[in-house]
């Protein structure tokens, strides 16, 4: 487990990604994005597609298999299903995001917490991450067909040796910061809401602060690129890709 | 594309297509023991609809697939359980591999070697199922052995799998079946010898 104090950075722009929002957009190669929670308990679920082509996307097998790692933290990175590596994980307050647990959908969400509409709750409703990913992959022009295994930041499942997925209570603090570097033009899709094993009924998703900035160039003893002889090979292909 | 019984041998390093109907059993038999077979399952009547690791680990709290696991869908609907396994554990999280996959894996000239994303697309190519690249979600492999540590660690282990041993599921709904059985040979989980497997499909 790497931890690492966040960098001071300058940020290009800045935006509130409020709990329970979702939010899409592009981060370009060499472009940076810090995450940064602004209260306790947060869950930011996670997905990656090429801008350039979106069938290219964010591979749970690939990421998990090429770094020998059920968990994700400082140093690891985030595989396309092409070979190449989409962001990678420069920075990182946590110790240990959660690539397993997937994402909730609205019967899910609305048997744990109760039942919202918009016409009740305006925009307090409570909007479950598999139908807020489809709403982010509409804009791209995408659906459910690539809608695939997430990535969920701040938290923590932790598998038994019989197999059992443990999820952590109070993982991430508030302040808690993780930076995605960004080696290829990528489509990024958020949901900033309960993981699917979080089982409080209470509906508390704290704010998390986006702050992106230009990176500093991948020197050639990268903390990510040195981790393991597999992530020096994909930014070759990476780098070769982008040539 | 019919769902009258089956009865096959797939080679390794080749692509099976087929449909079974609900209530209906479709059983693969690790001939030799310790064969990968990377299997994907689709709604037949909706392509959109496929198998989904995270919801089918996340819903039984587990993540190995074995006697009485539920297939779940990306829509959270049951696809089929599986009623016999004499392998034990079955792993989804490993993914299939690709010629790209294995050229971070192993090395940068790899990228020639056979493997199961291949079998895949030309599979899909050869049918009019509108499915394409898209629709390769993460898949199972069934008999192979991927254990994660409690510290967070994910290797590929040696098989648990042995010749002779067959994993059974009955279909809960119409369902396309996708397999590759695995032609990989950078991986010492098959003794790099990828070996043929049967696949049956029948009424019960």
């Amino acid at each position: 487990m790497t931890r690492t104090g966040p960098a001071a950075i300058e940020p290009l722009w800045e935006e509130r990604l409020h709990g329970g929002a979702h939010w899409s957009g592009v981060l370009r190669r060499g472009r940076a994005l810090r995450l940064v929670t602004l209260g306790g308990g947060a869950n930011v679920a996670a997905l990656f597609y090429s801008r350039e082509q979106p069938m290219e996307r964010y591979s749970m097998a690939d990421t998990l298999k090429a770094q020998h790692t059920a968990h994700l933290t400082s140093g690891c990175v985030c595989y396309s299903d092409m070979g190449r590596i989409l962001c990678s994980i420069i920075t990182d307050t946590v110790g240990w995001h959660d690539p397993l647990g997937g994402l909730t959908d609205q019967a899910m969400v609305d048997a744990r917490h109760g039942p919202t509409t918009f016409q009740q709750q305006r925009n307090e409703r409570r909007v479950a991450g598999h139908e807020a990913m489809l709403v982010e992959l509409g804009k791209f022009g995408l659906g459910e067909r690539d809608l695939v295994d997430c990535i969920n930041f701040f938290s923590k499942v932790r598998v038994d040796e019989a197999g059992a997925m443990h999820w952590q209570p109070a993982h991430a603090r508030a302040g808690a910061t993780v930076d995605l570097r960004f080696e290829m033009d990528t489509i990024v899709l958020l949901y900033n809401g309960p993981h699917p094993l979080d089982p409080h009924s209470a509906w508390t998703p704290p704010d998390v602060q986006l702050q992106a900035w230009k990176a500093p160039p991948v020197s050639a003893d990268d903390a990510c690129r040195t981790r393991c002889a597999e992530n020096g090979r994909g930014f070759i292909n990476t780098e070769r890709y982008c040539a | 594309m019919s769902a009258v019984p089956v009865d096959t041998i797939v080679p390794a390093g080749e692509p099976w297509m087929g449909i079974v109907r609900s209530g209906q059993r479709l059983r693969i038999v690790d001939l030799e023991g310790n064969q990968a077979v990377d299997t994907l399952f689709y709604n037949a009547e909706d392509g959109d609809e496929h198998y989904s690791a995270s919801n089918t680990i996340r819903a039984q709290g587990n993540i190995y697939l074995t006697l009485g696991t539920l297939l779940l869908s990306n829509r959270n609907r049951p696809l089929l359980r599986i009623v016999e396994d004499t392998c034990g554990r079955h792993d989804t999280l490993g993914g299939a591999c690709s010629a790209e996959s294995n050229t971070v894996r192993y090395a940068l000239d790899k990228r020639h070697m056979h493997s199961c994303r291949d079998s895949f697309l030309l599979a899909l190519a050869r049918t009019d199922a509108g499915l394409s690249k898209r629709d390769l979600p993460g898949n199972i492999n069934f008999f192979m052995n991927v254990p994660v540590t409690p510290e967070g660690g994910l290797t590929f282990a040696d098989g648990i799998s042995a010749a002779g041993r067959h994993v059974e599921l009955v279909a809960l709904m119409d369902v396309r079946v996708l397999i590759s059985n695995c032609p990989q040979l950078n991986n010492p989980c098959n003794a790099y010898n990828p070996t043929p497997v049967r696949v049956l499909v029948r009424d019960v």
